[in-house]
């Protein structure tokens, strides 16, 4: 078993790697897979919150590094899958307590005993984000159909592809049909176009998002949602499946059903 | 090239580094060693002289050695916190070329080497000297592009991403970002893309801000006449001219200027 580590990335803020992250690791885990999620936004840790597992921190990824502590204290085991680890970031230091080296070490030590290992990056584009891409086989490039959030999707795949990590995939981010539909927010198109890399996934825009990660339950485990259906689907063409992408729209009303009638496949 | 040495007869005590000036900043020429020992002398040297280097632009000639995009990166980096740029990467290894080229460096600094100098010729329209740099890539966000010659871009150029050539700047894709053709004033430059809808052109002193999609991409020529925009658009449709010959462009469009 070697893990292939694969860092979640976008350059801008608060377009949901942290979500990402966390839905992609706990969907791999309840695939059977044995995951591990690292937080490298050391500083401003949230991962643990996402997940749930906040009270449960005794050490973290500072202390492994620095020696407090082995790597094995560090990770914590998820309550709902067994298969599913994280090791928090430290909430009192930055990021320059961590350097690129540190993490691939890390990720090499750990690398034998698991099958995936998630790194969540932080925003920006200085160290933080360094130490998140150093140790990465797959960079996973997040945005939002926003022309800020595409533009600083762009800034970071150029990086990405200057460290050595490219072809970076790319996931859009809360997409609202509706919008897409009345010509007011970019679609998938005018994405791709700028970006130029593979799409691996669309995830609506979901309310239970919200309330999933205020609960500290990743919403890929919940099987009604169309964002954990989106990130479970993203998972499995991840670890190697040929997934169709999802339809969009909301074909449940009389005519949502007719329209698929006329249009199959849909939007 | 791997020592190019100084008149003063430097090369007695063989220095590992050497710094020249040229007219477009500095150029660094290394001599014998392994690329980690050249670069620690580099480093070295940098500690010394770092405060007359501050805001210099560096060339790099590092000879045959070969240089990965991390190392190149870093290395960038390491001058920009000393608050120097590396704009050019000289070497005689293609791979470090391809690299530097990927960075967004140029690899050729204005006096081409005296082989690839082009035949002198009295057609104005053919031009040798200054040269020109190709990037077969698309110019991401974030990263510049600049070079005392012309510059010519397979690829897209996207938001966020900048062009400064001394002379024609054409784009085979998309150019979106930011583009300054004809940097060091020469108003007879022009810009060529594919798709032209830049976020700012600029030809010599003269600033353009290009107004939104005007309907369908069509390739097209900007040029200044008379301190004034002209956007020609290629058209398949060739037409005769008076003299017989057949142009591709159509008639240009005056545009103003801002």
């Amino acid at each position: 078993m070697v893990a292939k580590v694969i860092t979640v990335t976008s350059g801008k803020g608060g377009v949901g790697k942290t979500t990402a992250t966390a839905n992609l690791a706990a969907a791999l885990a309840a695939e059977g897979y044995k995951v591990v999620c690292i937080d490298a936004d050391i500083g401003l840790r949230n991962l643990d919150v996402v997940l749930g597992l906040e009270n449960r921190i005794v050490y973290d990824i500072v202390d492994a590094i620095e020696g407090r502590c082995r790597l094995r204290q560090a990770m914590i085991r998820d309550k709902r899958l067994p298969e599913l680890f994280l090791i928090p970031a430290a909430q009192t230091r930055d990021k320059s307590a961590v350097t690129p080296s540190d993490m691939v070490r890390l990720c090499d030590e750990i690398r034998p005993e698991f099958d995936y290992i998630l790194i969540d990056s932080p925003a920006g584009i200085e160290r933080g984000f360094r130490n998140a891409i150093a140790p990465a086989d797959i960079a996973v490039v997040i945005t939002n159909p926003e022309v800020s959030a595409v533009r600083d999707a762009d800034r970071i795949i150029g990086l990405i592809e200057a460290e050595e990590k490219g072809p970076a995939r790319l996931i859009i981010n809360r997409i609202r049909p509706d919008l897409v539909r009345r010509g007011e927010m970019l679609n998938t198109d005018d994405v791709l176009e700028l970006l130029a890399i593979e799409l691996i996934g669309i995830v609506p825009d979901d309310e239970n998002v919200v309330t999933s990660t205020n609960q500290g339950s990743p919403v890929a485990l919940n099987g009604k949602s169309r964002a954990g259906q989106a990130f479970r689907n993203i998972a499995r063409r991840l670890a190697g499946d040929k997934v169709p992408f999802m339809e969009l729209e909301n074909h449940n009303g009389l005519f949502g059903r007719l329209a698929r009638l006329i249009r199959p496949g849909g939007a | 090239m791997n020592t190019t040495t100084d008149q003063r007869g430097q090369e007695l005590t063989a220095p590992k580094v050497q710094f020249k000036g040229i007219r477009d900043g500095i150029l660094v020429t290394f001599g014998e060693g392994t690329w980690p020992e050249l670069r620690e002398a580099l480093f070295q040297l940098l500690e010394e002289q770092g405060e007359f280097l501050r805001g210099a632009r560096l060339a790099l000639d590092v000879g045959s050695n070969i240089l990965r995009a991390a190392e190149l990166g870093s290395l960038r980096d390491t001058l920009s916190d000393r608050g120097m740029g590396l704009w050019a990467v000289l070497s005689s290894s293609p791979t470090t070329e391809s690299t530097a080229q990927t960075l967004g460096l140029a690899t050729r600094i204005s006096k081409p080497k005296p082989q690839e100098r082009t035949r002198p010729t009295n057609d104005p329209s053919i031009q040798g000297g200054e040269g020109g740099i190709l990037v077969r890539r698309t110019i991401r966000s974030g990263f510049s592009l600049h070079h005392p010659g012309h510059i010519i871009v397979i690829g897209d150029v996207n938001p966020g991403a900048e062009i400064t050539a001394g002379g024609d700047v054409i784009v085979w894709g998309r150019l979106r970002g930011t583009v300054h053709a004809g940097a060091e004033g020469d108003e007879n430059c022009v810009v060529c893309a594919l798709d032209m809808s830049p976020t700012h052109l600029r030809i010599s002193g003269h600033i353009y801000t290009v107004p939104q999609r005007r309907g369908k991409p069509m390739p097209e020529t900007v040029r200044l006449q008379g301190g004034q925009f002209v956007f020609e658009q290629w058209n398949p449709k060739s037409k005769e001219l008076s003299d017989g010959s057949k142009t591709l462009w159509m008639k240009p469009k005056n545009k103003k200027s801002t």
